[in-house]
């Protein structure tokens, strides 16, 4: 389908804007404007339509099932959206005064004292944007703890289940990554960990249950390592959605915790984003949270900038607050019972592993909590057929394929999470389609090979994409692709987050 | 919604315990130790039913004064502009709503291709050639932006004008230690930035950030200021804010490596500072050190023509702790927001928004110096917000005018020492001449 800018025509426009009898201000001539921007020019009925087609070529979770592992895909309370637009909230500018912003400011209170009662820690910021933001602010919590005490920690130790973003914001944060290997049951291995941590070791970032969909068994020994050596544990909360009033991350032993608003609160993903990686934290580290922190004084709640300690703002304002009273509508629509949500994900999970077992490789025999790691390493020696094989002609039968090739350790992976809010005729139609796939891999795989069937488009060129990087549409020089010849290319290297 | 979004019967739930060999949920979670498991119900007060949830939010929200309840001309970073009816129509899509990151795209062509046209509108913007599908804030992309400095240049001083947002320099001083980055500032000179005093102290630099119109509203010499980044070897960055660029000189036709800035204005609502998106856009030759997703163009087996998340190669899936940075999730959603807004206004209305800005921030100064209120600095062009001087401390000053249902600007000396009697009035295109009489009168006293 064309570009919007392939439908523009000069003089067509979609806006109707105030204008008023006043003298024009002129820019200085050296700072105005030459050329105008090639924005699309479209009346209305046009711009609805393309944005409108747009949309129907997209996959979301009103469309269909999506089991993308480690992304939490439930479905997204609707009620979410319409209180999210009161005017109230929609409308209300951040440097509103404080006496004129007490909702805002009162819901982002209980907010925080209801994550702190989820994680089992004591102090939150709200502040970080995404998931990634959170773990780059829970290291910068490490350091300045640290660097208070008169510490020198230079390491952060990963398991090597771990999602890309854990080395990336160890990184980011200055520090060195060492990781630590899987042992057979799908744990931490704690021989390989005794030998790592020692007294350079800032802290663990971990995600548990792992990325493998599976409960760390051993977590009170892992935490009393690092806690012997003076480190601190950081729960990377991409998985909370399987523990939610089940087990807590504080009473596990972990110091510092980021929140996926976004995943386990069921902020919609919107194509990408937004998201919210709030922070709870225990009490020794709350001096160091970010400014400004919501406070309560009586009857009043106000914004405390004077936090000497703190680490400073990793992004402005307070934090996505859209992101914050949907996340806190659905906590407040489930009360305690929210452990139901994350019995059912995990029932839901262990149902579809349970069913599936047999067609198809499991790296590690055991139950799993709201997701699980299958192989088709067997598909790929017996019938050639790959895990990209698979996700592709899942599409044919109405799916969006699980997270693939993710976690490294399995190779093949196909990483499946169908979260609570399926029901179980989804659940069976999935489990069937999985069971139909394998069995034609054997008998019939350039089906699964030529797969997508009847999509706006097949298998794309990604190895092309990178080497042209056409990432802007080039106007009256824009190039034609279409006679550069070649088999499409895959990275196969599409990975949940 | 709540347990109403649970949709397993008990029969359901039978069945499935059965299949998977267990006689009841508690068993799925034998791996938890016990002394680990939370042995007592959440201390969280009662679930409300939806018509419940909705009353409770709306006191919460009655308690907040937004801006259709009192005449606002508040600004300094987020801006009461006019957001179109269509974006609320086309955010509500629940496709583009309720899907994530376009992994697989044969699923995802409708999002991928908005990216692909929202990258096209951000470099027409600024005058890059590349832009990446959205970072955060307007304050993280800064950070962001000095990531790709240090790595280019190998080197780790950066440099951001004093009168560069104050939120932006304290999350760029955030971000520095762990970047191994030097944070320096340079002062501003009567609300502007010499031009010499960056050229001094970007020597040795990776970058210099400048915003554009600055933290004061007051209009920079912007190609100065960049030639005198180049000249010292600096990378030149500017912050700019998408609504003015129908009317100033893009960024990238001016000698800046890179272009950042908050999206707010374009298509995004003020909701009290998030969820917003920054935008950052280079010159080609930064495009495989840029942080975030990228989306190309591509073509499948019968050439037809079709788009990819590219240039993963950068990314923390795949290059993990060598990646150009963690960023995953990022703000799609809000970014479509910004290119149906900026689609709507096309670029004869994105030029008539910000001439009609500017001409109401004229007619306001003029009003409000009418009145014997001083500009802060009047020697200084700017764009649609200005620094005025209000005879008393600031805060003072909007408490009174609230009480007669005008928020009249932020209070500047909340960031710079000194400015505490001045105002930063803030002008779009939402307020009218009448309202600008009726500010003029209630701070004129």
């Amino acid at each position: 389908m064309k570009l919007v800018y392939e439908k523009s025509q000069p003089g067509r426009r979609a806006s109707s804007l105030p204008r008023y009898d006043l003298p024009a201000a002129e820019v200085p001539e050296e700072l105005r404007r030459a050329e105008a921007p090639r924005l699309p020019e479209l009346a209305e009925p046009e711009l609805v339509r393309h944005f409108t087609e747009l949309s129907t070529r997209t996959f979301g979770i009103d469309t269909g099932f999506y089991p993308l592992g480690s992304c939490t895909m439930k479905h997204n309370p609707r009620v979410n959206e319409r209180v999210v637009a009161l005017p109230g909230f929609r409308d209300l500018h951040p440097h509103q005064e404080e006496e004129a912003s007490q909702g805002a400011l009162e819901l982002m209170w209980r907010l925080q004292g209801i994550l702190a009662e989820i994680a089992g820690l004591e102090a939150v910021s709200l502040q970080p944007a995404a998931g990634s933001q959170g773990e780059l602010t829970g290291l910068m919590l490490m350091r300045a703890y640290f660097a208070d005490r008169g510490e020198e920690r230079d390491t952060v130790i990963t398991a090597d289940t771990a999602h890309g973003t854990n080395p990336a914001s160890v990184t980011m944060a200055g520090y060195r990554l060492q990781k630590v290997e899987t042992d057979v049951r799908g744990n931490l291995d704690l021989d390989d960990l005794r030998v790592k941590v020692n007294e350079r070791t800032a802290g663990l970032m971990l995600t548990n249950p792992s990325t493998l969909g599976l409960f760390d068994e051993h977590i009170a020994e892992v935490a009393g390592i690092f806690h012997a050596a003076g480190a601190l544990l950081y729960y990377d909360g991409a998985n909370l959605n399987a523990v939610c009033g089940i087990s807590r991350p504080g009473d596990m032993g972990f110091e510092i915790v980021h929140f996926n608003l976004h995943k386990t609160f069921s902020q919609p993903h919107g194509g990408g984003g937004p998201g919210g990686g709030p922070v709870a934290v225990r009490a020794s580290l709350e001096p160091y949270l970010p400014v400004p922190a919501v406070v309560r004084e009586g009857e009043t709640f106000r914004l405390d900038y004077d936090r000497p300690r703190s680490i400073g703002k990793v992004r402005g304002f307070c934090g996505p607050f859209g992101v914050f009273v949907r996340a806190y509508a659905y906590i407040r629509s489930y009360g305690p019972d929210l452990r139901r949500m994350s019995e059912t994900a995990v029932l839901n999970a262990n149902y579809l592993l349970a069913r599936l077992r047999e067609a198809y490789e499991l790296p590690f025999d055991r139950l799993c909590m709201h997701e699980f790691v299958l192989s088709a390493r067997g598909l790929k020696r017996e019938h050639g057929v790959s895990a990209l094989d698979v996700a592709k002609r899942l599409m044919d039968y109405g799916f969006h394929p699980p997270t693939i090739y993710f976690p490294l350790v399995v190779p093949e992976a196909l990483m499946i999470e169908p979260t609570e809010t399926e029901t179980k005729e989804t659940l069976d139609a999935f489990v069937e389609a999985m069971l139909a796939i394998a069995r034609e891999a054997a008998e019939q795989p350039a089906l699964l090979k030529e797969a997508p069937h009847g999509r706006p488009v097949g298998r794309l060129d990604e190895v092309k994409a990178a080497r042209r990087a056409i990432v802007r549409f080039g106007f009256e020089q824009h190039p034609d692709l279409s006679q550069e010849s070649g088999e499409p290319r895959s990275l196969e290297a599409q990975k949940g987050a | 919604m709540g347990l109403s979004s649970l949709s397993l019967t008990e029969r359901d739930s039978r069945a499935m315990l059965e299949a998977i060999g267990v006689a009841s949920v508690d068993e799925l979670f034998a791996d938890i130790p016990e002394a680990l498991r939370l042995d007592r119900p959440l201390a969280l007060e009662p679930a409300l039913s939806e018509p419940e949830l909705v009353a409770h939010l709306e006191e919460l929200a009655s308690r907040n004064v937004h801006t259709g309840a009192e005449l606002s001309f508040l600004g300094a970073g987020m801006y009461d502009h006019y957001v179109p009816a269509v974006v609320d129509a086309i955010l509500a899509r629940g496709e583009f709503l309720t899907a994530y990151t376009p992994y697989q795209p044969e699923l995802s062509q409708g999002v991928l291709q908005a990216i692909f046209e929202y990258q096209t509108a951000i470099c027409e913007l600024t005058g890059m050639d590349v832009s990446n599908a959205s970072g955060y804030d307007g304050t993280a992309v800064a950070a962001d932006a000095c990531y790709v400095a240090k790595h280019v240049t190998g080197l780790s001083k950066v440099v951001v004008t004093e009168a560069t947002s104050p939120q932006v320099r304290q999350v760029v001083k955030t971000y520095a230690p762990g970047f191994g980055l030097e944070v320096v500032e340079v002062p501003h000179r009567g609300g502007a930035t010499d031009p010499d005093e960056l050229r001094a102290a970007a020597e040795g630099a990776a970058c210099a950030i400048f915003q554009q119109p600055n933290a004061f509203g007051c209009l920079e010499p912007a190609p100065q200021l960049a030639a005198a980044a180049n000249d010292a070897g600096a990378l030149a960055i500017a912050h700019v804010d998408p609504v003015s660029l129908g009317v100033l000189e893009a960024p990238g036709r001016y000698g800046c490596a890179l272009a950042i800035g908050e999206g707010q204005g374009a298509g995004n609502a003020l909701s009290y500072g998030g969820p917003h998106y920054g935008f950052l856009a280079a010159k080609a030759e930064y495009t495989r050190r840029l942080p975030g997703r990228i989306i190309g163009e591509t073509t499948d087996a019968s050439g037809a023509r079709g788009y990819v998340l590219t240039l993963q190669t950068r990314e923390q899936h795949i290059r993990r702790e060598k990646a150009t940075s963690n960023i995953t999730t990022n703000q799609t959603l809000l970014a479509i927001a910004g290119l149906v807004h900026l689609s709507w206004l096309g670029p004869q209305g994105l030029r008539e928004v910000g001439e009609t800005c500017m001409a109401l921030s004229a007619y306001a100064k003029e009003r409000l110096t009418e009145r014997g209120l001083d500009l802060v600095f009047p020697e200084q062009a700017t764009f649609k917000e200005f620094a005025v001087s209000v005879g008393r401390s600031g805060r003072e000053a909007i408490r009174a005018a609230r009480r007669q249902g005008v928020h009249p600007g932020y209070a500047l000396g909340r960031d710079y020492p000194g400015l505490e009697e001045a105002l930063l009035v803030a002008v779009t295109e939402k307020r009218t001449p009448a309202d600008i009489d009726r500010l003029a009168e209630v701070l004129g006293g």
